[in-house]
């Protein structure tokens, strides 16, 4: 009788876990309730956490589960409070990482210690590991990246697509015979290899990927951390596990979709072949040697340009997160704002290195989320806009994207900058951006130039605009 | 088929369907937190690692189910730690106009 108790207490408390984490992310889809949603999410894990503790499963051991909790609590709370806000990206690729690699040892622990069990558990096992792996050391390659610690596209001393194709060609091969034969030393040797042949295909399919498609590929790879937690509760046979890793799965997929579609360009395309892939074919338009003309503009006259105007968009890029600008555009704002100026901001959704990275800088530095448009809400109005204020970013102000067939972007969808009545670019110099392509809306006659470390040139336009 | 595994899969289904409806509404200003927050909720492979290491008699399976579990619970902290600092900073325009008083906008 006892005993119904408790499995009626964990059954029970499950699925107020599961509830919890759906209505957690349903509170996620507004910024009002956004906090409420993540504190849920939180509470379903604490209460899935206490609950598991109950299972008559968990007969020993209960110091050390309670030691690693408290370890890895620590471990994952410090640098999250100390990180700064425009390294998020790769806070959130290495916290994922953590993620794929537990499930990866979940699945070779379980499977080490199992004497006889079904096909589909050894199944979800060498699934669960492998996508578990994957997740793992690509979200390493994709945080060294973000932080800088390898360069954005980095040359392979050995022929990366055979060794690649051989270790994705192993952990298959490897997979498919443990699933064939039965649980033995043997199957779980094979096991042990496969998921170190999926270590090593992690970090070579990230690898060649570049930084601007960095927002695809963070999401892909937080959906694999979900599919791979869903498959440790098939393994398992939990199914707060299966819901919760499908739900992550789902939205991640869902978001690397959105983002590849702002890049017109396929998911596939994204993990396979990445801009100018070949050295050959990136010579298109940049780096010719033929000079172009640009205008340059000081300072001072920008800042008229902006302090008379009626309608100011600005547009923030990746530029604006390396130059932790988000503070300097934010006062340079709020003074034109002053002036009476309609400061708004357009967002492109792949600007900068993460889905919605902009949008988080913007909030950092006080910038009210009604303020921030999105592409499609906003890019009707540049017509109607005095000045542009284009603040780091490149491709996704292109017009070639739109105008240029033979262009690497045609059919990316941009910010229509070049429809405003004039734009001020603020660039460190004239190198083209991460496509490669040269900006034909830099040579537009409409355009000037302010050259100089974006914070060091928002600083000046803010002086100026103050002595307007 | 074993009826736990059926079971699964339906369970698996529903919730993939599930996660696309919710996250469709979730607007672009938001998308950070949404990875974080969902970055938070796969970190429940946690339990998995605590029913592998509480169940488990080998010391070689101990220990990973250990670092499983500590993998796992940093996952956790660590992602809810980060979108709440984030989600803290998002605000409304301040009502009553605010700074751009004078200034219309279209929405």
């Amino acid at each position: 009788m006892i005993d119904n108790w408790r499995d009626a207490f964990i059954d029970l408390g499950y699925l107020i876990s599961v509830v919890m984490l759906i209505v957690s992310l349903n509170r996620l889809s507004s910024p009002a309730t956004a906090r409420v949603g993540n504190y849920l999410a939180m509470g379903g894990i604490v209460l899935g956490t206490i609950v598991t503790l109950f299972l008559e499963r968990i007969d020993s051991n209960y110091l050390w589960i309670l030691l690693a909790i408290v370890i890895g609590g620590a471990i994952g709370y410090v640098p999250a409070m100390r990180v700064q806000m425009t390294a998020m990206p790769q806070m959130v690729a290495a916290f994922n990482g953590f993620g794929g690699l537990a499930a990866a040892f979940i699945a070779v622990a379980e499977f080490l210690g199992i004497v006889d069990v079904g096909r589909g558990v050894v199944l979800a096992i060498v699934l669960g590991g492998i996508i578990g792996a994957i997740s793992a050391t690509g979200s390493a390659v994709a945080y060294a990246k973000l932080q800088g610690l390898i360069p954005s596209r980095s040359e392979l001393p050995f022929n990366r697509q055979l060794v690649t194709a051989v270790s994705i060609g192993g952990m298959v091969l490897l997979g498919l015979i443990v699933l064939l034969l039965d649980v033995n030393t043997a199957s779980k040797t094979l096991l042990v290899l496969t998921v170190l042949f999926a270590l090593v295909a992690g970090v070579l399919l990230v690898l060649p990927i570049g930084g601007a498609d960095m927002p695809v590929v963070i999401a892909l790879l937080n959906s694999l951390t979900g599919v791979s937690a869903a498959l440790t509760g098939f393994a398992l046979n939990i199914q707060v596990l299966v819901v919760a890793g499908a739900l992550v799965g789902a939205s991640g997929v869902f978001l690397s979709m959105i983002m590849a579609r702002a890049m017109n360009r396929s998911i596939a395309s994204v993990i396979f072949g990445s801009f100018g892939a070949s050295p050959t074919s990136s010579t298109t338009g940049a780096g010719t040697g033929e000079e172009r003309p640009t205008r340059e503009v000081s300072p001072e006259d920008a800042a008229v340009s902006l302090a008379y105007a009626q309608r100011v968009i600005v547009v923030p890029g990746y530029g604006l997160a390396v130059a932790q600008a988000q503070h300097a555009v934010q006062e340079l704002a709020s003074e034109l704002q002053k002036r009476g100026v309609d400061v708004r901001y357009a967002i492109h959704p792949v600007a900068g290195r993460m889905p919605g990275h902009m949008n988080v800088l913007l909030a950092e530095a006080n910038v009210p989320y009604d303020d921030l448009y999105e592409m499609d809400r906003i890019n009707d109005d540049f017509a109607k806009t005095d000045v542009v204020l284009v603040i780091g970013a490149n491709d996704v102000t292109n017009p070639a994207a739109r105008d240029d067939p033979s262009s690497p972007i045609y059919g990316m969808p941009i910010l229509k900058v070049d429809e405003a009545t004039s734009a001020i670019v603020l660039k460190r110099g004239m190198s083209s951006g991460f496509a490669g392509v040269e900006n034909e809306l830099f040579h537009n006659p409409k355009t000037s130039m302010l050259f100089g470390d974006a914070k060091a040139s928002l600083g000046k336009l803010i002086t100026e605009v103050k002595a307007v | 088929m074993n009826p736990d595994f059926l079971l699964g899969a339906y369970v698996s289904v529903l919730s993939l369907f599930l996660g696309v409806v919710l996250i469709t509404r979730v607007p672009a200003t938001l998308h950070t937190p949404l990875m974080s927050a969902t970055n938070l909720i796969s970190g429940i492979v946690l339990l998995g690692a605590m029913i592998v290491l509480g169940s488990a008699d080998d010391w070689w399976i101990e220990v990973l189910a250990f670092l499983g579990v500590v993998l796992g619970a940093a996952n956790v902290v660590g992602g809810f730690a980060v979108t709440d600092r984030m989600l803290k900073m998002f605000r409304k325009r301040e009502p009553g106009g605010g700074p751009v008083a004078g200034a219309e906008r279209q929405k």
